[in-house]
């Protein structure tokens, strides 16, 4: 689905992704960890577009096209979603209308018609149902006022009516009290087909209790320096970052 | 001098026995006392403090026909869409300074809602009491309108009523004839714990340059409420000197909502003066401008009494190559303890040419009063607007639904659904966004 190789990226003159290489196929989780500074909410800005950074070397390549070709708006259009570690806050407009707005455009986007009123309301309700929401989210200025875990829910909520191929988690677990992981997590379980792809960028093991990922990755200074099976996690939970910090030195 | 101000002056000597109002000796001495005033002032240039940032100069240079002859060509369908169509309104429709009966939906039953020239000769008492009361002698532009306005509404609210509609006040300039100066005014008495909304307009219907001198004298007593929406829309040649003086007692409540999105140069003048303990007085706005633009926001509270409150709101917008100025003077007399003052300016410029001047002036005189007032000049939030457009909302739409949140919260306070409702789809417009984003 999405092939990352020697990736390379800077933002002014600091460079801070120094070749990243990482396959992921439709149906897998694959989570990145990785003190901090390690270059992991980088990465997945560039993946989702942000003009922020530059990116001065390697290719991502999502189902046979480069995406370093397209803007936000396009990969959004594609299928990629990143679910933001700080939600922005934007009074003034409901979640329920962007909702709609951003999947009318994608829609748009893909030459396709827009989503009937009565499908997508149904549709909010389903969603709002499995994260466990009350309604009334729906009528509030996105994330104006949302605690940390409101607005972590949110995304979620975003994610399950945007249905994107490929979700990229960025911390989605900061701020988040154990009833609300649950319930985040769950929802991203709900919402694994074997068509879509997940990545989870994490400080800590503690998600992947939740969202149980196929491969582990762990980023440094930049470089994936070791990936395996959920065992790293664990390993990783145990032991810390200083022996791969020591490995790499 | 300049030659407007020459022509105006020898104008005067024509235009005074025709004036509306000439064989009332209190108004023909308030007349030549004014323009005597506007012949020592002159018109004001860039070297005046209140006029610094805003140059008259090109605007004042067009050969105006200063005596107006009203327009009898104009029928309702060239003036429909500048009205509120959706709803059931009182209507006062003044072409050229002239009041139209055919174009207008006026009353005396319970209320007084009809015009300035009626009222002269129908309620001298009521005139002398109010006229000139609340606008201040010396203001070159107050004065000059003083001299010649003779027609505009009149509005009178008895003690406790309601004005059961709002009340729309269209000001129309045709302008076939060449350019026109055309010098209009309002006043409108809403007495004890009586109500009244009312929406106003001015418009030049021609494609010559245009300017209007407008006063407009508001007078709230005790309990009374008044909602009052300036909708500023005008020709690309259309300039508008907006002199607006509200006079405040106990416990009055007066909302002015200043809505601008075209003209040449508008500039408000916009005066509270809060004279009464528990008065609350309100005034916000949204400015959305471009190319060739400037909109010049000067407003005063007065706090005279303890207790009041006002709220100051101003949200602009710049697009091209555009200028907006915003003066702020809360002013907080000796006696008016206790008085909480609100005043906020922010400004978002979406262009490099575009020019913000913004300045908040408070001179407080009493020690126990809460005043806050900040301003902000600033562009789209970066970070937000990557936010927007990693869910597929393409970088226009994205933009325009940044800065309309960025302004709504300015049009809180417009108690009308149907101008709430216009409002929001002249701003979508005006961004260029599709209006599912807004409702």
């Amino acid at each position: 689905m999405i092939k990352i190789n020697n990736l390379q990226a800077r933002v002014e003159d600091k460079e801070i992704l120094k070749g990243i290489n990482l396959e992921i196929n439709p149906g897998e989780i694959h989570a990145i960890m990785g003190p901090n500074g390690s270059g992991k909410s980088t990465l997945s800005s560039v993946i989702a577009g942000r003009e922020d950074y530059e990116v001065t070397g390697g290719s991502i390549d999502f189902e046979g096209e480069d995406l370093l070709d397209l803007n936000p708006e396009e990969r959004a259009h594609k299928g990629i979603f990143l679910s933001f570690q700080y939600p922005v806050e934007i009074p003034g407009v409901t979640v329920s209308n962007f909702v709609k707005t951003a999947i009318n455009e994608s829609r748009k986007g893909r030459g396709e018609e827009p989503m009937e009123a009565r499908e997508m309301l149904a549709k909010m309700r389903e969603k709002t149902a499995l994260l466990e929401m009350d309604k009334s989210y729906l009528s509030r200025s996105l994330n104006e006022g949302f605690s940390g875990g409101e607005k972590k829910r949110n995304e979620i909520f975003q994610m399950a009516m945007l249905e994107p191929k490929l979700a990229i988690l960025d911390e989605t677990d900061s701020g988040l009290d154990i009833d609300a992981l649950r319930i985040v997590a769950g929802g991203v379980n709900k919402l694994r087909t074997a068509d879509n792809a997940v990545i989870v960028i994490t400080h800590y093991q503690r998600l992947l209790d939740y969202i149980k990922p196929d491969f582990v990755h762990v980023l440094y200074n930049g470089r994936i320096v070791k990936s395996g099976g959920p065992e790293l996690a664990h390993e990783l939970e145990e032991k810390g970052y200083d022996w791969i910090k020591a490995e790499n030195a | 001098m300049t030659d407007l101000a020459q022509d105006l002056l020898s104008s005067f000597v024509v235009a005074e026995p025709q004036l509306n109002g000439s064989r009332n000796l209190g108004v023909v001495h308030l007349r030549k006392e004014a323009l005597d005033r506007f012949e020592a002032l002159g018109f004001p240039t860039t070297r005046d403090e209140e006029w610094k940032y805003t140059n008259l100069k090109p605007v004042l240079k067009h050969n105006y026909r200063i005596l107006l002859k009203g327009d009898d060509a104009v029928s309702f369908a060239d003036i429909k869409s500048y009205l509120l169509s959706d709803l059931d309104t009182y209507k006062l429709v003044f072409i050229n300074g002239k009041y139209s009966s055919w174009l207008s939906d006026s009353t005396h039953q319970e209320f007084d809602v009809c015009t300035f020239a009626a009222a002269l000769n129908k309620y001298p008492d009521t005139i002398a009491e109010y006229l000139g009361k609340a606008a201040p002698k010396g203001e070159t532009f107050v004065d000059l309108n003083t001299a010649f306005a003779d027609d505009g509404a009149f509005i009178r609210v008895k003690a406790s009523q309601t004005v059961d509609k709002p009340i729309e006040i269209l000001y129309l300039t045709t302008n076939e004839n060449g350019p026109a100066f055309s010098q209009v005014r309002n006043l409108i008495i809403v007495e004890q714990n009586a109500e009244v909304q009312l929406v106003e307009r001015h418009q030049n219907i021609g494609d010559q340059p245009s300017f209007t001198n407008f006063v407009s004298e508001v007078f709230a007593a005790r309990d009374a409420r008044v909602s009052y929406y300036k909708v500023q829309n005008d020709a690309d040649e259309a300039t508008l000197v907006d002199n607006t003086h509200v006079v405040q007692k106990e416990q009055s409540n007066v909302h002015v909502g200043t809505y601008t999105f075209g003209g040449k140069l508008v500039r408000n003048n916009l005066h509270f003066y809060s004279g009464g303990e528990h008065a609350e007085s309100h005034m916000d706005g949204i400015t959305i401008i471009g190319d060739g633009q400037t909109v010049d926001h000067h407003t005063l509270v007065d706090h005279q009494e303890p207790n009041c409150y006002s709220r100051e709101l101003y949200k602009g917008i710049y697009l091209g190559k555009s200028h907006g100025i915003f003066n702020g003077k809360v002013m907080v007399r000796q006696k008016a303890q206790k008085t909480n003052a609100f005043q906020q300016n922010d400004n978002i410029l979406l262009s490099d040419k575009a020019k913000v001047d913004t300045k908040p002036q408070l001179e407080i005189f009493a020690d126990d009063v809460r005043c806050s007032h900040g301003c902000t000049i600033g562009q789209l939030d970066r970070n937000a607007l990557f936010y927007l457009r990693s869910r597929g909302i393409p970088k226009h739409e994205a933009e325009g639904l940044m800065t309309y949140a960025f302004a709504a919260d300015a049009l809180e306070y417009v108690k009308i659904p149907q101008l709430e409702k216009r409002l929001n789809r002249v701003i979508a417009e005006k961004l260029g966004i599709n209006l599912e984003f807004t409702l």
